[in-house]
């Protein structure tokens, strides 16, 4: 079934330049604000910009006026003080807040604004001293390990091993031994100790940049290292190395307050908010409010630090990385769905599996990713559920066993089981439902074994909760099951760890325990996906086999049409949510319904002629927030007319077993180029 | 420039792994020889482990060659890499398999296709610009794109930037390591379409390795198909894929299923009845 050129025209490069074009729209940018060239190498950031971003986190900007009110007011002290900071005034001893001493004074009468405004400098001098050692040798020292690895990498851990394992404090103790008084000496000792936790987190953070493969793409392009560290693995690494740099200038300011209260601050009278500590603790019982300004102080600047790097961090990730969530909610409009009519059933027969209207949401905002999905499966039968990646056929393979990722929800439909309805189950029922009735099995096989148990436990373990055996007769069928999956040396493989074998094997393995307890459904999610095609095709033999000799039924999830056409008796073919084609297997590939799988099959390369162009389909999948209201499929359907786009389309059925979400099916087929 | 046959002549590769945990070295290349010629695509298909993917991580410099020669354009590339590391980079780029990681999420569009050519030393901002929008026009984006984030965009438009990138320099050999695998059917025509229609007009010679066999037959000229990091076959591709000669080749034709349910069920019989007649030649 080779592609046949229609008599009038073979797609030629026109048509691909042409559904090229369509894809994108290549008219040159015009009424932008910078030129061309200036887009080409700056990003669109404008200075207003940042000052938006920043308006949005009150919190944010609240702590930035903090920290520039608290540096202005120490730094700026000597010309802002209300009052001379060392005039004593016994008349005025232990006063509280008042018009003349804003915030009272201490034991001596003197100002304790003043007192606190010139005790800030000390710290946050010392503070910025840390922070800068801190930041330049650990950042610096730890992107090179990260990179280089090496000789560099071994010296220089080994070398923050051994410091982090000496007792700070007696280290800054010893300094402040050898230069009495000196507290800035400690600080700048401090700056290479705390060096040490921000060289293990850029270093961690290095390493795990360095292996993706735009560095490799970078390096192949010639880029000297310094270029590579500077415009691939630096702007990687700023979210943590920012965050950490604030935890630590709040680390030292508390690191310089308490050597302060130890009494290694400056000489009194002079002081520092340590020392304010010190002197207002030993008076708490005479006059406790003297605690209560430099305490408030320490306290909101350590926290107005922490909240500000989150916030840095956020706005320069935010360019690249996108909004956070909360920012970027919106509503959905809830639209009326379609309720189609004919549930998508194979030939007439007590449907084993029956779901009805079936409708997934996904997070807080509940975008729906699976819309008024209706179909049947028969005992015994093979169904394949297929489609492109977004499409919704793997969401609605687990939503049969209620396995749903995080965040999802069935939030309308039904799903009957034997009669039961699994949507509207406890989850003690489903539970009881899976393993027993239905079965999962997904991607990818090593995910889905616990490298923790021998392959004996994890089915002993299957075959224990489904049928109830312990000891030898366990063992037994656990041999029997390895031995139905054609695993080799069964005895040796149950003594194995999942890490042993290899991808082909655990999927056998996986199979074995989905059908310890004799399921009659089976939904395979991929199940071949990950695997060499040769394994590939001994896997779905296996499957087949199975279906044949338990009379089991498969659904089976895929992408694969060279899959669909080995194993599955009827295909049901999802686009954006919704099933678009439904019909028995020879009938879907000799004479597709629906636009979009004749597109598909036009564009697989297995008909291709080589070097001719693929016939393909323009654009890509719509993301769910972007579904149309009407034919999901219409933007990049070669069919489409007006009417189309105007309101849900039904599924029709254009003949005995099959159904259509196309109001044109007498036109599709007939497309010049797309022939089968 | 010395005279030459082919574009690029690798002969006798080998690469070895270090084994993990005492376990003893794995010889990931053992002596392999091939060639590409000026304007032709040389498919690579073997299935995970079979060395593949290493041996064109080798031609770019990314994994080393413990011995063997590779000539390229008339040079012998270790060597010339050694001298002009920016000259070698310049004629030989590469395509990998996962747009995602692929392309630095904090550059933009036009400052990922800018870079190369800013790292050969161009400065001039409006040849830049010039060569930048060129590029993104030849592969089939919009202009106004350029000033967008990876994020923005679908794997297929990915994977255009990818090639946009690649294709900054002029390049005469492009390494493609999977570069269509991780594409939905529907885009992946579309990027072998441009990836085709560019050797058209540049004389581009692409080393095209994949696991999917039946885009390989699209794409490539000639077929060379590894095994246990050696070649087991290699032919023109027409060739290769109606007449397999090596027991391997055949087994890994017979189990591609092929989307048509008829001739499926036939292969399926013909596999069936292969692997009675020997020890079938899969492990």
């Amino acid at each position: 079934m080779t592609p046949k050129p229609s008599p009038t025209k073979a797609p030629t490069r026109r048509d691909v330049t042409v559904s090229l074009a369509t894809v994108t729209n290549s008219s040159p940018a015009v009424g932008s604000a910078r030129s061309a060239e200036d887009r080409v190498l700056s990003s669109r950031r404008s200075p207003g910009t940042i000052v938006r971003l920043l308006l949005r986190r009150p919190v944010a900007v609240i702590s930035l006026l903090w920290i520039a009110l608290v540096s202005i007011a120490s730094f700026a002290a000597p010309l802002l003080m209300p009052r001379d900071p060392y005039e004593t005034n016994l008349s005025k001893a232990y006063q509280g807040p008042s018009l003349e001493n804003l915030l009272g004074t201490d034991q001596l009468g003197r100002d304790l604004l003043s007192r606190l405004m010139i005790g800030g400098v000390e710290p946050l001098s010392g503070a910025a001293v840390a922070l800068s050692i801190a930041v330049v040798v650990g950042a610096t020292a730890g992107i090179l390990a990260g990179y280089l690895g090496g000789v560099f990498d071994w010296v220089s851990s080994r070398w923050v091993e051994i410091s982090m394992a000496m007792p700070g404090l007696i280290v800054l103790l010893v300094v402040l031994a050898v230069f009495p008084g000196n507290t800035m000496a400690a600080m700048v000792a401090y700056g290479f100790l705390i060096a040490n936790p921000v060289y293990r987190v850029v270093r961690a953070a290095t390493f795990a940049v360095t292996p993706e493969l735009h560095v490799d793409a970078a390096k192949s392009a010639g880029l000297g290292a310094l270029r590579i560290l500077r415009r691939h693995i630096l702007p990687r690494i700023m979210g943590p190395l920012i965050v950490q740099a604030t935890l630590v200038a709040g680390v030292s300011i508390l690191l310089n307050t308490g050597l302060g209260f130890l009494g290694f601050g400056p000489k009194p009278p002079a002081t520092s908010w340590g020392a304010l500590i010190t002197e207002a603790s030993q008076l708490i019982v005479i006059h406790p409010w003297m605690l209560v300004p430099t305490g408030f102080v320490i306290i909101l600047t350590v926290l107005a630090l922490h909240s500000i790097g989150d916030t840095v961090r956020d706005i320069t990730n935010e360019r690249w990385a996108g909004m956070p969530r909360r920012a970027r909610r919106r509503q959905v409009p809830a639209e009326a769905v379609v309720v189609d009519q004919q549930p998508v059933a194979g030939p007439e027969g007590s449907a084993l599996l029956e779901v009805r209207d079936l409708t997934v949401a996904f997070g807080d905002d509940r975008v729906r990713v699976v819309e008024g999905v209706s179909f049947a499966v028969n005992a015994g039968e093979i169904v394949g559920l297929v489609g492109e990646s977004g499409c919704g056929k793997s969401v609605t393979g687990r939503a049969l066993v209620r396995l749903l990722a995080e965040g999802g929800e069935i939030v309308g439909g039904s799903i009957r089981f034997d009669g039961k309805d699994i949507a509207s189950m406890s989850e003690r029922e489903v539970n009881a439902l899976r393993g027993s009735e239905i079965s999962y099995i997904s991607q990818d096989p090593m995910m889905a074994l616990d490298p923790s148990f021998t392959i004996g436990t994890l089915v002993g373990e299957a075959v224990q909760r489904q049928e109830g055996l312990r000891g030898s007769a366990q063992k037994q069928r656990v041999l029997e099951l390895l031995a139905a999956v054609k695993l080799r040396g069964p005895e040796e493989t149950m003594r194995r760890y999942p890490h042993q074998i290899s991808g082909g094997m655990a999927q056998r393995v996986i199979i074995a325990r989905a059908l310890a307890g004799r399921p009659r459904l089976l939904i395979a999610d991929e199940p071949t996906t990950a695997l060499d095609v040769t394994v590939q095709a001994e896997i779905l033999d296996l499957l087949r086999e199975f279906q044949s000799r338990f009379g089991m039924a498969i659904i089976f999830v895929t992408h694969d049409w060279g899959v669909v056409a080995d194993i599955c008796e009827r295909a049901i073919v999802m686009y954006a949510g919704q099933i678009v084609e439904a019909a028995p297997i020879l009938d879907i590939f000799a004479a597709p319904k629906h636009p979009y799988t004749e597109g598909l099959e036009a564009s697989n390369p297995h008909h291709a002629t080589r070097g001719v162009p693929l016939p393909a389909l323009a654009g890509s999948v719509p993301a769910p927030r972007d579904w149309p209201t009407g034919c999901r499929f219409a933007a990049r359907c070669p069919y489409a007319t007006p009417d189309c786009k105007e309101a849900p389309i039904p599924l029709l059925s254009p003949g005995p077993e099959r159904l259509s979400r196309c109001i044109h099916i007498e036109r599709v087929g007939t497309r010049e180029g797309v022939t089968k | 420039m010395t005279v030459r046959e082919h574009l690029l002549d690798a002969r006798d590769l080998r690469v070895v792994f270090k084994g993990r945990r005492g376990k003893p070295p794995v010889a990931a290349l053992d002596g392999v020889s091939i060639t590409i010629g000026d304007g032709e695509t040389l498919g690579l298909v073997g299935e995970s482990g079979s060395g593949k993917s290493t041996l064109g991580r080798a031609i770019l410099g990314l994994n080393r060659v413990q011995s063997g020669s590779i000539a390229f354009d008339g040079h012998d590339l270790f060597e010339w890499r050694r001298r002009n590391a920016r000259e070698v980079a310049a004629a030989l780029q590469v395509v990998f398999q996962d747009p995602y990681s692929s392309l630095n999420p904090t550059q933009t569009v036009g400052q990922i296709l800018a870079e190369p050519l800013q790292a050969h030393g161009m400065r001039d901002r409006s040849e830049l610009a010039r060569r930048v929008y060129e590029m993104l026009d030849r592969v089939g984006l919009a202009s106004e794109y350029v000033d967008r984030y990876p994020r923005q965009f679908s794997g297929g438009q990915r994977q255009r930037i990818a090639i946009a990138r690649s294709l900054m320099l002029g390049p005469k050999l492009i390494v493609c390591d999977e570069a269509l695998s991780a594409l939905d059917l529907s885009v992946q025509a579309q990027v072998a379409n441009v990836l085709m229609e560019l050797q058209r007009e540049l004389g581009l010679s692409y080393l095209f390795i994949a696991h999917d066999l039946s885009i390989v037959r699209l794409m490539a000229h000639r077929t060379v198909v590894m095994r246990h990091g050696q070649i087991v076959e290699q032919g023109p591709t027409d060739e290769l894929y109606s007449a397999p000669k090596h027991p391997y080749t055949q087994a890994l034709l017979a189990a591609e299923p092929v989307p048509d349910p008829v001739e499926q069920r036939r292969r399926r019989q013909a596999r069936a009845a292969l692997a009675q007649r020997g020890p079938m030649a899969t492990a």
